[in-house]
């Protein structure tokens, strides 16, 4: 599935600069806890958080990830969406809460 | 290579500038995705409790050809149980800690999972000091 296809299924807006949106992921994994992410999620490339924040975007860094969806309308801040273009991940948000989000990616083939 | 970073006290949003800065001279020298990301998990959980549970402190980084060998000392309050630190859901960390992410006690327990060789010693009053190997 291309991170375009997973804006479209959840209805998200892309954050960061509108480029590299045919960047095909994999898997996914959505969690709040930084930690559980940095432990289980290793090779996954799309992470869903309710987690809005810059260690958000530095644990995506750090775990290779392409793309980092804020659940429930959450909106980061200029200084959240700067490091996530600086470091090439892109962001985006949707209105559906966490739950709601992974299902919908699951039922559309991506796990 | 040696490299050397200060972690600063109490700058909770840039928590992790120092293990990132790492991750990009790992990829410049062409060193295996896979191993960089070991290294990018231990040093940033490591660089994390520096801020959270200490007051910030400082990096040494060795890039050896066969291995690369991370220091990070703190002059923190230390840990008066290390084994108990160690163990997976023991945290001590504040409501602030954890509104970042962390404070799940599972940082020490990352470190060790993707290091291959992993140290730390401790004083209570005077500081800690975690040190983390990886192979190449
Ligand atoms: N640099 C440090 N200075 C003081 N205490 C620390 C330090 N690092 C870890 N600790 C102690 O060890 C505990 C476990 O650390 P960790 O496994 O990273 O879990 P967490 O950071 O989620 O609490 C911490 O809650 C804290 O009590
Ligand atoms: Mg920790």
């Amino acid at each position: 599935m291309t991170i375009q296809q997973v804006s479209e299924i959840l209805n998200a807006e892309v954050l960061t600069t509108a480029d590299k949106l045919d960047t095909v992921v994999d898997s996914a994994c959505g969690a709040d806890l930084m930690s559980d992410v940095l432990a289980f999620s290793a090779g996954h490339a799309l992470l869903l958080t309710g987690l809005i924040n810059l260690q958000a975007i530095r644990t995506a860094e750090m775990m290779d990830m392409r793309a980092v969806v804020f659940v429930r309308g959450k909106k980061p801040t200029q200084d959240i969406i700067d490091l996530a273009n600086d470091r090439d991940v892109i962001l985006m948000t949707t209105k559906h809460n966490l739950y709601a989000a992974c299902g919908l990616l699951y039922i559309n083939g991506l796990h | 290579m040696k490299l050397s970073y200060t972690v600063l006290e109490g700058e909770y949003a840039r928590a992790g500038e120092a293990s990132s800065a790492v991750k990009k001279v790992l990829k410049q020298l062409g060193v295996p995705a896979p191993v960089i990301r070991k290294i990018a998990i231990a040093m940033y959980e490591a660089e994390i409790n520096m801020v959270i549970h200490a007051n910030g402190g400082v990096v040494d980084v060795d890039i050896l050809p066969d291995k690369v060998f991370i220091q990070l000392t703190d002059t923190g309050p230390g840990i008066p149980d290390i084994e108990m630190a160690k163990r997976e859901g023991f945290s001590t960390a504040s409501d602030e800690a954890r509104d970042l992410g962390f404070g799940a006690g599972m940082g020490i327990p990352n470190m060790i999972r993707n290091s291959d060789f992993f140290n730390i010693k401790s004083e209570v009053g005077k500081g800690t000091t975690v040190e983390i190997a990886v192979n190449l």
